[in-house]
């Protein structure tokens, strides 16, 4: 499970810092006031971001969203309609694909389906002033560092999808660019293949410590791979920063909504740091919003603490709980995914609306939760998230 | 959160650094380009605009001075309006004239006597009268002074201006116009029989599990490897005057609709067979169970089911047949008889009367149902593949006796007709005379005597498919190249795309016609290029060029499209993939656009028969002046020629195909 109990630094700190979208160091991949409009739709809005040297950074939002277009952007495959990009030290905004520093690996895999493995490794090599030991060389070395060394002599259409994507790979890396582009890599294959390669391609950058950009829709790949997310919607950067952060401190309802589950609520503000929902006032962090004001409160599904039956028995935490987020909820339904249990909760202090809470299996056992059973939990004061209305 | 801009900045557009490959790309394209519109385009364009010239003597437009005796006095001037109003020496409607049209002045001058010492002073009222002497041409307002002597050959050209008085001359000939019913009325019966026959077969074919499906395949294929004349001249021997089979037509001759419509429908139906059977071949087994577990009955799964997913192809192949019969000229030509037909008047105007603004007319007509018929079955073609690309469960017929039985005879029938039609062209080529004396012999094959061209005229039609083949292959899929995989230049590839379509809609008549108009002005720099080889070749190059085109452009569309944005990436120039990856995996369907274009360049005639010249005879024009001539069995030797030659190609082309499969394609 993913929730981590301690207590974060403020989110509004950590906002600042992503907002740049810049890393201490300066950045080996810069892109500034980028735009790209296809006719009238605008594909890309002013889209700022550095990237760091050797940095793992994922294009995570919804399908449509621009990030492919982003990236082939960066790959010079698809001029921007405006805005400038950094490579290196270097300004290769309008420079054509071919005079750029990249390897790329596409969705498909894009593997030339009349070259044997070998061949289609070394396409990149040949003609480019290495002897052919060399380039034998380097492709077999390229071979093993895939774990393909017995599958050279092979056609692609021979080898299954996930053997197939790490050909491109190295076909990508194989020229040792300063920058390695993967759109979707992982999509393409099963569920088990998927995760397995998630480890591979992690492990292969961090040797190379080739600097690195993955497009996903896919939030868990994002989670599990990236140093650094950025969450794309509708053409623009909704958020930058690094899994936790994206995860615990969404700076938005979309991303909170896209990235792992939330239950949301009306709510309106209150002075003295506290907020409406339902007919009862709940603390939480209000900064940057007036008494008053119309928002929508948050919270995560694993964040909710459960408290068991009986009144006030908060003990084993090691922090006391607000008395004012405390609420008695009835047990509707509850269901066994496996490493938890999702429950559906009604309380009357939230206006008998529905509260989606996933417990732990130990907590269902150890405080005897049962579906009609009414139980305690809280909504912790800094896990209850406030974004305004109508966006 | 969002930044709520909803607007784009103003737009100062960037533009990517041009590549050294996007430089040789774009050159590639302009040299192609250049070809289609030397090729196509202003062609074209100089036939439409002759179509709407007219020539008439300007009588107004000039004017004379006579002088006296003794060559110093002069009457004063006088234009050739004047003296013929006077005179009534040429009629009103004898000024209508063409682009050759020469008026001799001394009509004018009744007493003129070129021995007589008096001078003659001429000039144009205007700027653009012209008039020759000899044969210099001379031209505007200065007077110009001549002896008697000379004055004699002093002819007056006509004007030009545009108009349609050549559409309106065209339909107040009946004969002419006429054509126009008849060729549509031709057209539609054929339509009608050729799909209907086709739908039969295709059905049978997909639809029942009757023996020797491979073998009629073949079968109904073999008419695209003769020319269309051959069906005629088959015809002629089984019911023309001398026809074994003449009773049979309970006294109608041959000669007119009749044999029109039999050769039409033996020509086209391989054409319509293709078309239908592929639309039958990807209809969806799971519409057939849903049918059958509906207990639908047998008639109303076929009107239900199978007619409606054979739909867009049945309307695609009733328009290809509509098209291929209208502009055809081979077969009216033979078996026409007195039955005017579009494509034949063509000929007519140009070959028999030399009136090539006619002929310009007629094309013109000849161009509006080829275009039309074109541009719906574009659309049709549309919608089928998105019904092809929805996943379909192939449907496999099963056994039914009565239902298979059926099938194969009617298959057999089909395929006798088929098999006797060239059977008969064969037997015709090898005896003495149809049939009166059947004695083997080979005379009809020696060529050499008889007018046509002789064996030379064979050879030249294999190098002219040979030339075709190749050239063709190269330059359709360098076009269909840049058009699918440059990127950028997104106009130029448009219009590109338009122009190497474009062929489809234009029959070969037109085309030739084209031709002439375009590259016998001695004004052309390419007039060079008339009247050889080089000529032939680019004609049928362009003829057959959109088949082609769509032909590599499927073959290229299948590759993934990021194999360039791959090697981009790698940093190899575009030539490297092109020659390493896109060539080798796409050979199958280059060898197709290659055979596609040599039977076809064996066979064709249309377009051919106004540009060839004494040493650039054709076979296949051999043919059709060997008939003209009455030399039928000759006509039918050398039209079996062509018939093995091509079956030879594709035999060829089969095992070269195997071959290079073998070798190059081990990954399929
Ligand atoms: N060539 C194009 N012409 C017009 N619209 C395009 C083109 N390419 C992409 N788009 C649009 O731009 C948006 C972003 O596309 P893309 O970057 O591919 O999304 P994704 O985030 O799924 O990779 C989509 O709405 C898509 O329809
Ligand atoms: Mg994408």
């Amino acid at each position: 499970m993913r929730h981590a109990m301690s207590i974060e630094p403020t989110p509004t700190s950590i906002h600042r810092a992503a907002d740049q979208g810049t890393t201490p160091s300066s950045p080996y991949l810069e892109i500034r006031d980028l735009w790209k409009s296809y006719g009238d739709f605008v594909a890309l809005r002013d889209i700022s971001l550095g990237i760091g040297k050797g940095e793992f950074v994922c294009f995570l939002g919804p399908s449509g969203c621009g990030k492919t277009t982003l990236l082939r952007a960066i790959a010079g495959l698809d001029l921007q309609t405006r805005g400038v990009i950094w490579q290196g030290g270097r300004d290769i905004s309008i420079l054509p694909a071919s005079k750029r520093d990249y390897g790329i690996v596409f969705q498909s895999y894009a593997l030339f389906p009349n070259l044997t493995i070998e061949q289609n490794i070394a396409f990149g090599l040949e003609n480019t002033g290495r002897s052919k030991a060399e380039v034998a060389a380097r492709v077999a070395e390229l071979l093993e560092t895939v774990g393909l060394s017995a599958h050279g002599k092979k056609y692609p259409a021979q080898l299954s999808g996930g053997q197939q994507q790490r050909i491109a790979l190295a076909r990508a890396i194989a020229i040792s660019p300063g920058l390695l582009l993967l759109d979707e890599p992982l999509s393409a294959l099963d569920a088990k293949v998927r995760v397995h390669l998630r480890h591979e391609i992690k492990a292969l950058q961090r040797k190379l410590g080739v600097t690195t950009i993955m497009v996903t829709h896919d939030q868990e790949e994002a989670l599990a791979m990236a140093d650094r997310i950025v969450v794309m919607n509708h053409g623009v950067i909704e958020q930058v920063g690094s899994p936790t952060e994206i995860y615990r401190h969404p700076k938005t309802l979309f991303v909170a909504d896209f990235i792992g589950e939330t239950n949301q609520f009306p709510a309106r503000v209150l002075p003295d740091g506290q907020v409406e929902i339902g007919h009862s006032a709940f603390c939480c962090p209000t900064d940057g919003f007036a008494a008053g004001a119309a928002t929508t409160a948050v919270v995560r599904p694993v964040d909710i603490i459960p408290h068991g039956a009986e009144a006030h028995a908060v003990h084993s935490l090691d922090r006391p709980a607000t008395p004012q987020n405390l609420i008695d909820a009835e047990v509707h339904v509850m269901e066994f995914l496996g490493m938890f249990w999702r429950t559906r909760l009604t309380a009357p202090r939230l206006g008998d609306r529905t509260l989606v809470a996933d417990f732990s299996v130990n907590a269902v056992r150890r405080l005897r939760i049962e579906t009609g059973g009414v139980i305690q939990v809280e909504i912790p004061r800094e896990r209850l998230l406030l974004y305004p209305r109508g966006i | 959160m969002s930044i709520a801009i909803d607007y784009a900045p103003p737009a100062r557009r960037l533009r990517q650094q041009a590549s050294r490959d996007d430089l040789v790309k774009l050159g590639f394209m302009a040299v192609i380009g250049l070809y289609l519109i030397v090729a196509l385009g202003a062609p074209l364009f100089v036939m439409l605009s002759k179509s709407l010239s007219t020539y008439r003597f300007d009588l107004s437009a000039f004017e004379f001075q006579v002088s006296d005796e003794t060559g110093a006095n002069w009457a004063t001037a006088v234009t050739a309006d004047a003296l013929n109003k006077e005179l009534g020496v040429v009629a009103k409607k004898d000024l209508a004239t063409n682009s050759d049209g020469r008026l001799a002045v001394t009509k004018f001058f009744p007493q003129f006597n070129f021995r007589s010492p008096v001078h003659y002073r001429i000039r144009g009222v205007t700027d653009d009268a012209a008039f020759l002497v000899g044969s210099t041409l001379e031209k505007g307002t200065a007077w110009r002074e001549y002896d008697s002597a000379a004055f004699r050959r002093v002819v007056l050209r006509p004007a030009s201006s545009l108009g349609i008085e050549n559409f309106k001359t065209y339909f107040s000939t009946p004969a002419l116009a006429r054509s126009i019913y008849n060729s549509v009325l031709m057209a539609s019966i054929s339509t009608v029989v050729t799909v209907s026959i086709a739908f039969a077969l295709a059905y049978a074919l997909t639809r029942s599990c009757m023996p020797l499906k491979g073998l009629f395949r073949g079968i109904l294929t073999i008419p695209i490897l003769v020319p269309s004349l051959l069906p005629g001249i088959a015809l002629v021997y089984l019911f023309g005057n001398q026809g074994v089979f003449r009773d049979w037509l309970m006294g109608y001759s041959i000669y007119g609709p009749i044999g029109i419509v039999i050769g039409s429908v033996f020509f086209t139906l391989p054409h319509a067979f293709l078309i239908i059977l592929t639309a039958l071949s990807v209809a969806d087994a799971r519409h057939y169970e849903a049918a059958a577990s509906l207990r639908a009955s047998k008639w109303r799964t076929f009107t239900t089911v199978t007619v409606p997913g054979a739909r867009y192809g049945l309307v695609s192949a009733a328009f290809v047949v509509f098209t291929l019969v209208i502009t055809d000229f081979g077969l009216p030509k033979v078996i026409g008889g007195q039955y005017g037909m579009l494509a034949v008047d063509i000929y007519k105007q140009v070959i028999g009367q030399q009136n090539f603004e006619m002929g310009a007319v007629v094309s013109v007509i000849l161009l509006v149902p080829a275009v039309l018929a074109f541009a719906v079955d574009r659309r049709m073609q549309k919608r089928q593949v998105a019904l092809l690309s929805a996943r379909a469960v192939p449907y496999a017929p099963k056994r039914n006796v009565r239902m298979d039985g059926f099938c194969f005879a009617f298959a057999c029938l089909v395929s006798l007709f088929i098999l006797g039609m060239i059977a008969m062209c064969q037997i015709a080529a090898l005896v003495k005379f149809w049939p009166y004396d059947l004695t083997l012999t080979t005379k009809n094959f020696a060529f050499d005597l008889m007018d046509g061209g002789g064996w030379a005229a064979y050879a030249n039609s294999i190098k002219l498919a040979l030339l075709t083949a190749f050239f063709g292959s190269v330059i359709v899929f360098a076009g269909a190249y840049m058009v699918e995989k440059a990127d950028g230049f997104r106009f130029g590839r448009s219009v590109f795309h338009f122009l190497a379509m474009m062929p489809m809609a234009v029959p070969g008549m037109v085309l030739g016609l084209a031709y002439i108009f375009f590259f016998n002005n001695p004004a052309n720099p390419l007039n060079s290029i008339y009247g050889t080889m080089t000529i032939l070749v680019v004609c049928t190059v362009t003829h057959f060029y959109t088949v082609a085109h769509l032909t590599a452009l499927t073959a290229l569309k299948q590759m993934d499209p990021e194999f360039e944005s791959v090697g981009a990436s790698l940093k190899q120039p575009f030539h490297r993939l092109f020659f390493r990856v896109t060539l080798p995996v796409c050979l199958p369907a280059i060898l197709n656009i290659g055979i596609y274009l040599f039977v076809n360049a064996m066979t064709t005639v249309s377009a051919v028969v106004f540009l060839y010249a004494a040493d650039t005879k054709l076979a296949s024009v051999a043919v059709l002046n060997m008939d003209d001539a009455g030399d039928i069995a000759p006509a039918a030797a050398m039209g079996m020629m062509i018939f093995y030659t091509n079956v030879v190609a594709k035999l060829i082309h089969a095992v070269v195909s195997r071959g290079l499969l073998a070798r190059t394609q081990a990954w399929r």
